[in-house]
Parts: C-alpha cells; structure tokens; sequence
C-alpha cells in the first residue's frame, strides 16, 4: 500500500562526521563524570545519550529522509519512555 | 447454512507435503497452524494442572499433594498460561492466519522471520518446561517473580526467567512482523479506514508487544544479574528497591494484558457484524477505542502496587488513570451490543462464545474497578477476588474470544464444518463450569480467602467445593469442544468458502485458501462492512 522506494544514500564523509560528532559526546560523557556536576551528573549523562541516540536515529538509520508519520511515530515511543520513566521517578520523589 | 463443496485446488494444507514441508514453511497460515498446534497443547498442559489445584483444595488439608508441589503447580500453570499460551495466543494464531488475507496480501512482510519467531517461542516454552524439572527444583515464585523471594530462593528461577525472556523476544518479532506487514502490504484501495478492525485490533496489539516487553526482559536479566553477580537493584539487603523490581515489572505486565485481550476484542468485532448480517455498529470509534486502551494501558500498571509502599500521591494519580481505561472497554461493549440491535441474528456457536466474551469480560472489567479504585483494592488485594476477577478477563475475554475464533475461522482454515451442535453442547458446560469455578471465588475473596493459599479456614469449604465442581465441569466443556474441532478436521462436512456469509477479505477466497492467498491482489473500493456484497451470497 505505502510503496517508498527513497534509498537514502548517505555519502562516507556524512558517515565520517556523525561517527566524529559521537565519539566527541561520548568523550564528553566520560569527562561529565570526572568533572564532578555533583546530582547534575546523572542528568547531564542522560542528556548526552539522548543527543547521540537522536544523531544514530536521524543518521545511521535514516530517519532523516523517512516520512514524517515514520518520525512521528519514533518520536512517540520516546515520549512514551520518557513518561513511564518520570511517572515512576514520580513514586520515588513522594515516598 | 449451505456447505456445498468449493472448487478445490491445491491449498495452503496440500500444496506441499510432509513433515520437513511444515518444519520450514514459511506460508502464514501454517505457521499459524504451528503456533495453534503448541499453544493447545500447552493450554491443555496448563488447564490440567488448574484442575489439579482445585481438587486438591476441594477439602480442608491435603488431598492429593503437599503444600510445596501447590505452590510448584501454581508456578507452572502461571507461567505456561500467560507466558506461553495467553500472550502469544490469539496474535500468533489468527495474527498469522488472517490478517495477510484480512488485508490482501500474500503473506506478512517478513516470512522467515516469522517461522524464527515461532522457534524462538518453542526455544522459549522448552526452557520454560525444562526450569520445572532441571535439578530436581521448580520454580515457586509465581509467575510474577517478585523479588526478594525470586532474588533469593534456589528452585531454578534463572531458567525460568530465561525462557520467559526467550518468549518475549518470539513477541517482539511477530509484533514487529505485523506492524510493517499492516504499513506496508494494505491491497491497493485498503485506506487506514476501510481496514477490517481484526487487523486493527492486532496493529494496537503489535505496538505494545513491541515497546513493552523489552521492558520485562531488561527486568528479568536484572534479576539474574542481581542473583549472580550481587549487583544491587531489588534486594535491600544489596541497596535496592524491591518496590522498583515491580514498578519494572507491571510496566510490562500491564499492557501484557491488553496484548492479550485486544485480539480478542478484534475477534468477536467481527464476528458481530457476520451473524447479525449488519454493518459493524461505530466503525471509527471502535478503532480509535483499540488505540486508547493501548495507550492509555501503558500507564496504569501501579494499580498492581497500592499495598506495595508505593507513595499515597502514584496511589491517586494510578487509580484515576485507570478509571479512564474503562471508558474506551465500555465504547466497544456498547458498539458490539447495538451492532446485533436490528441485525438478523444467527446464534452460531462462534457467536454464542462472542455473547459469552461480552457477559464475562462486563463482569471482569465491573470487579477491576473495585480493584482500581485504592479504598477498596486494600481489602481485597492478594485474596481470590484478584483470582477471580483475572480469570473473568482473561479466561473469559481472551480465553472465550479464542473460542470463538476457532469456531469462526474453523471453515476457513480446515475447509471442514464441525458439529454444531456438539460444539453448542461444549460451549453450555464451558459457561456454565467457568461461572460455577470462578464466581464462588469473588465472595470467598471479599471474605477473605488469601489467594495462592495451600490450605483455608473451614468456612471456605462450602465456596472452594462448589469452585471444584465447576472446574470438573468446564474441563468436560474444553474436553468436548477440542474432540468436536479435532475430530472433523478430517470427517466434517466440507465447508464452502463462505459459510457464515462474512463480507472481509478472508470469506472471498477458497477454504481452505490457497498458497499465497490470492491469484490476484484484489482492489479495494469500499469500506470493510458492507452486506450488499454480492460474495455474502452462495455461489
């Protein structure tokens, strides 16, 4: 029914810098840690990993050039992730 | 009914032939057919422990087992019940064997994907089986693993996590196959909106299988990390949260049981429209009412919790959350009544199961708002309410919409007709033991029968004799019903394409449908339930 036959070719010098991009964050990742943000490390860390997991998604597994319901969608189950996880942060914070 | 007998080439059951063809096919409906076989044979498994259970708790004491093999028993009829015959049960089934053709496509998007999937679920059930005998230890925990006992005690919990873990895996891949399948393989003309609702209900199912098991298995590897490395996430006695270990564990088991209910609300959606020869009552709010009970069934799973410890402020908030879910269950009820309202009634046995679905899942989903609601949850969590109500729902819902399934599709599937009237036969002792067995245990629970319970105080024996009787009665009904379905594979009377006059995709091809569905894919100009269609008549 949805024929979408875009190939989505990416070139290897696209590839190169959001491979570069990844391993400046995940750099930054390990330096937040030794950096000491006190209860904000946590969350910067969180913070990091949700950037490159959206730089993988948009690049790696081209979601750049899908349609924008298929980007809706993914979109959608990270914000379902994301209430679940505050929704039980949210039991912890009252107790 | 008219049972003339179709044209009838080669078809899905004959176009190859011998084991090794059915060990590798990768066609859906026998891999439909696979799955159908494995599950009965669980479901029966799991059914005569059930029965065992209650005959032991027929009288005060032990009757036939020790206190230990119940608490063995209750384990394993949990586990195979829900994680390999109800979860998988009618998606893997009636998924694989209607929903390419409910839709006009040749097969799902990915075939062999599709038969690993079955593999990893037979991996799965073997695993499963074999934690209950491995070293001479079965597993006690019950199927929800609670930590700190499931952290803690030695009865093969690992093996059992595993296989549990395996089978959501077999999940995640027939969800995954079925979303892309429903995206992607719509015959031409079929919009979002003119797509039969079967299919509907299994794209809201595929979602959640998707997006909410990696949650359980994630869980269940953080037990076995917690059991062998030390690492501490549950157990206090390590620094963790043992109230977390369930937060993790209904954030899955939850939906789970949406997973298991929404085909089945599918099912009976169509067969309402079938007997009563009347176009399905609200197409569009049945739809959207599928895709709010799967959204909405994401966040309501502390209401397993509320004597848990859980904060007074998640207590409110998940209550009144899942009050909300009744709204959309209560959307369909209404739908599926006043579709017959008017309608040339046909009371066929696969309508009689769908009646069934609606009176037992009402009663179900009554006694769940007593259990949602916290004041009243605190008297009767942990006791034979929470029992009976689970079993309303799933039993009743999920358990009677599989019924109803296979007597629908029967036709279809095998080419033969079974006997009416002993399936109407089977269908009486069915109803009435499954009522008999689990509506003695609502009042038991109010008075306070604690459930899981090897022994009870001597004014429950009136109540749990009355709960065996029933569950002698209703294993006669399952006994009746799967002899009448086995028996005419073979010896029934042939069925002709279109035996119950349906207008879905699936009446329109030969029974039993031939390899890959459709000679041509058909185009689709209208919506799906329209009962001018020239194909409703006999050819």
């Amino acid at each position: 029914m949805e024929d979408h036959h875009d190939n989505h070719i990416t070139s290897y010098a696209q590839n190169f810098k959001v491979l570069f991009v990844l391993l400046l964050l995940t750099i930054s990742t390990i330096l937040v840690v030794k950096l000491d943000l006190g209860i904000y490390t946590l969350a910067m860390a969180l913070f990091l990993a949700s950037v490159k997991t959206t730089i993988v998604l948009t690049y790696f597994m081209h979601l750049k050039g899908e349609k924008l319901i298929l980007r809706l969608m993914v979109g959608g189950v990270f914000l379902l992730f994301a209430i679940i996880v505050i929704i039980t942060f949210i039991d912890y914070y009252f107790r | 009914m008219n049972n003339q007998v179709s044209a009838e080439p080669l078809n899905y059951l004959n176009h190859k032939t011998g084991l090794w063809s059915w060990l590798t096919a990768t066609d859906h409906k026998r891999i439909g057919l696979l799955y159908l076989y494995a599950i009965t044979i669980f479901f029966l498994t799991a059914a005569v422990l059930g029965v065992l259970m209650k005959i032991e708790k027929s009288t005060i004491g032990p009757t036939i087992m020790t206190a230990q093999t119940y608490n063995a028993l209750f384990t394993l009829h949990g586990i195979i019940m829900i994680f390999i015959v109800v979860i998988p049960g009618l998606a893997a089934v009636f998924g694989n064997i209607c929903l390419p053709i409910m839709i006009g496509a040749k097969d799902v998007a990915f075939p062999k994907l599709n038969l690993f999937s079955f593999y990893v679920y037979i991996t799965g059930a073997c695993l499963g089986l074999y934690s209950q005998f491995a070293n001479g230890h079965s597993p006690d925990a019950g199927w929800t693993f609670y930590v700190p006992y499931s952290a803690e005690v030695n009865s093969n919990i690992i093996l059992a996590l595993l296989a549990a873990f395996t089978l959501g895996f077999a999940s995640i891949l027939t969800g995954l196959n079925f979303i892309v399948t429903i995206h992607r393989m719509r015959a031409p003309g079929m919009t979002w909106f003119r797509m039969p609702l079967f299919p509907w209900s299994l794209y809201a199912t595929a979602w959640i299988q998707l997006l909410a098991t990696p949650v359980v298995g994630i869980t269940l590897l953080m037990v076995i990390a917690e059991r062998t490395l030390h690492v501490g996430f549950f157990d206090p006695k390590l620094g963790g949260d043992p109230v977390l270990y369930q937060h993790l564990f209904w954030i899955y088991s939850h939906p789970a049981v949406y997973v298991m209910i929404l085909p089945a609300m599918g099912v009976v959606t169509e067969i309402f429209p079938t007997f009563s020869q009347k176009p399905v009552f609200g197409y569009l709010p049945i739809v959207f009412s599928s895709l709010a009970i799967a959204l909405v069934g994401y966040f309501v799973w502390g209401h397993h919790m509320f004597t848990s410890g859980m904060s007074y402020e998640s207590r409110w908030f998940f209550s009144f959350i899942t009050f909300l879910v009744a709204i959309p269950s209560a959307i369909k009820v209404f739908n599926w009544l006043s579709t017959m309202y008017g309608g040339s009634v046909d009371l066929q046995p696969p309508l009689l199961y769908a009646i069934s679905f609606i009176f037992l899942f009402t009663i179900g989903g009554f006694t769940g708002l007593t259990l949602g609601a916290v004041a009243t949850d605190i008297h009767v969590h942990n006791t034979d309410f929470v029992v009976a109500h689970f079993h309303y729902i799933i039993f009743g819902g999920m358990g009677f919409g599989f019924f109803a399934a296979m007597h629908y599709w029967y036709p279809k599937i095998y080419g033969r007709m079974y006997h009416i009237k002993w399936a109407n036969i089977a269908w009486g002792f069915l109803f009435t033991g499954f009522n008999i067995l689990y509506f003695p245990m609502f009042v038991m629970g109010i008075q306070g029968m604690p459930r899981r319970y090897y022994d009870y105080d001597p004014k429950f024996q009136l109540g749990q004799t009355i709960s065996s009787v029933g569950a002698v009665i209703l294993f006669i009904g399952l006994i009746a019903m799967i002899t009448n379905l086995v028996y005419h594979v073979r010896r029934g009377a042939k069925a002709s394409a279109n035996p119950w006059h349906g207008v879905t995709l699936e009446w329109q091809v030969p029974s039993p449908p031939p390899h890959e569905n459709f000679d041509e894919i058909p185009v689709i100009t209208r919506e799906p339930y329209v009962f001018d269609n020239p194909y409703t008549k006999e050819k």
